[in-house]
């Protein structure tokens, strides 16, 4: 349930960013979710949605609109680049990679060279992609 | 957007002080320091909560005596668990044994997600066990954390007065207060201080028993270090209200 967590994090930005755009309401709120964090959606809608319904009128009839992203891995040692896949992870590894995305360089290794020394390119986690608005 | 950063503030609300405890260098005894801190600082019926930001070498779970399986709960967020009467939080849940080798993007992000994410109860102290060097972490704890004071450490060893008085200069510079610089492993022979701020000077000795005593928190309540850190606690508690 740390889904509430960010949920909570993304309407506070959300009500953040609405104040420095001068909105006198938002209508859409667009999260990208990055797949290495394995959210679960559904959590996370509801969540949103439970927030929603009891913060200020600012951002109160919102809608969410979700954005997901494949995460990409790039080796900075042989520039190898491969895809998230959770086949040869244990749950216990997942799961620590869902609350910090960043123990993935504990677990995974770059696939050609082996080395942990490897970017996340694309995927890594919830991120608040634009909001729509009324001034 | 990173949603991140608008929450952390939110989530260190409960928290009435915290306590950064750092020293520039490795080796000088930050984690026994901090984690004896929130020790002697829980005995004394204070709220307290240790956090251990030296991802590349966290150690404060091996002071503590944190016994395998012992994990966060999830309760809208992550709740530490509480150890020893000290609500505990560590990179260690996550990584076990394991080494974490993160460039200073990635020790940015897991501060901010761990910040953004982990709910504290109502604390009177968090002490914040910080990594060496004056690098990210450093960096963003002095940025993202609510009016950090910090606790200083070195040795009596020139090495460490070199290094840990460039933390000092960098501190006194961004106008963070420093409640105390303790002069940690003292023993009898060595030469008397010298270089820092006598006000703010204390020390703790080089305790023959202290290793034993590492892992088991009744025992290192009871050594010689743990009996002169109360007197250090006792004298910058109230340093840390002004």
């Amino acid at each position: 349930m740390h889904e509430w967590a960010l949920a909570e994090a993304v309407i506070a930005t959300a009500k953040r960013a609405a104040h420095e755009q001068n909105l006198r309401r938002v209508t859409e709120i667009t999260v990208k979710l990055g797949e290495l964090q394995q959210i679960e959606r559904e959590i996370f809608a509801f969540a949103l949605e439970h927030i929603l319904g009891q913060e200020d009128p600012l951002v109160r009839g919102a809608k969410v609109v979700f954005e997901t992203e494949r995460a990409q891995f790039r080796c900075r040692v042989c520039h190898f680049e491969w895809a998230f896949e959770t086949e040869n992870l244990s749950s216990e590894i997942t799961e620590a990679i869902h609350f910090i995305p960043e123990i993935a360089h504990t677990y995974m290794r770059c696939p050609r060279c082996h080395s942990p020394d490897f970017e996340v390119i694309a995927g890594r986690g919830v991120w608040l992609a634009a909001l729509k608005g009324e001034e | 957007m990173d949603p991140r950063i608008a929450i952390i503030s939110e989530r260190l609300k409960p928290i009435k002080k915290i306590i950064a405890v750092a020293a520039g260098k490795g080796g000088v005894g930050k984690s026994t320091v901090a984690t004896g801190l929130a020790l002697v600082l829980a005995e004394m019926g204070y709220r307290v909560g240790l956090l251990d930001l030296d991802f590349y070498g966290p150690s404060t779970h091996v002071i503590l005596g944190l016994s395998e399986g012992i994990q966060p709960t999830e309760e809208r967020g992550i709740v530490p668990p509480t150890v020893h009467g000290i609500e505990f939080m560590s990179i260690v849940y996550y990584t076990g044994k394991n080494p974490a080798p993160l460039r200073g993007s990635d020790l940015t992000n897991a501060l901010i997600e761990l910040l953004a994410i982990t709910r504290w109860g109502e604390l009177d102290f968090l002490i914040v066990d910080m990594p060496p060097g004056l690098g990210d972490t450093t960096l963003d704890a002095i940025r993202l954390l609510k009016n950090p004071s910090f606790l200083v450490v070195t040795t009596p060893s020139r090495i460490a007065y070199e290094t840990v008085s460039k933390l000092i200069a960098l501190l006194s510079e961004l106008n963070i207060p420093i409640l105390g610089i303790i002069e940690n492993m003292r023993r009898p022979s060595d030469r008397a201080r010298s270089a820092f701020d006598m006000r703010l000077g204390e020390e703790l000795p080089f305790d023959e028993g202290l290793e034993d005593a590492l892992g088991d928190p009744e025992r290192f309540l009871q050594t010689e270090f743990a009996r002169r850190l109360r007197e250090v606690a006792l004298t910058i508690i109230p340093r840390s209200r002004s």
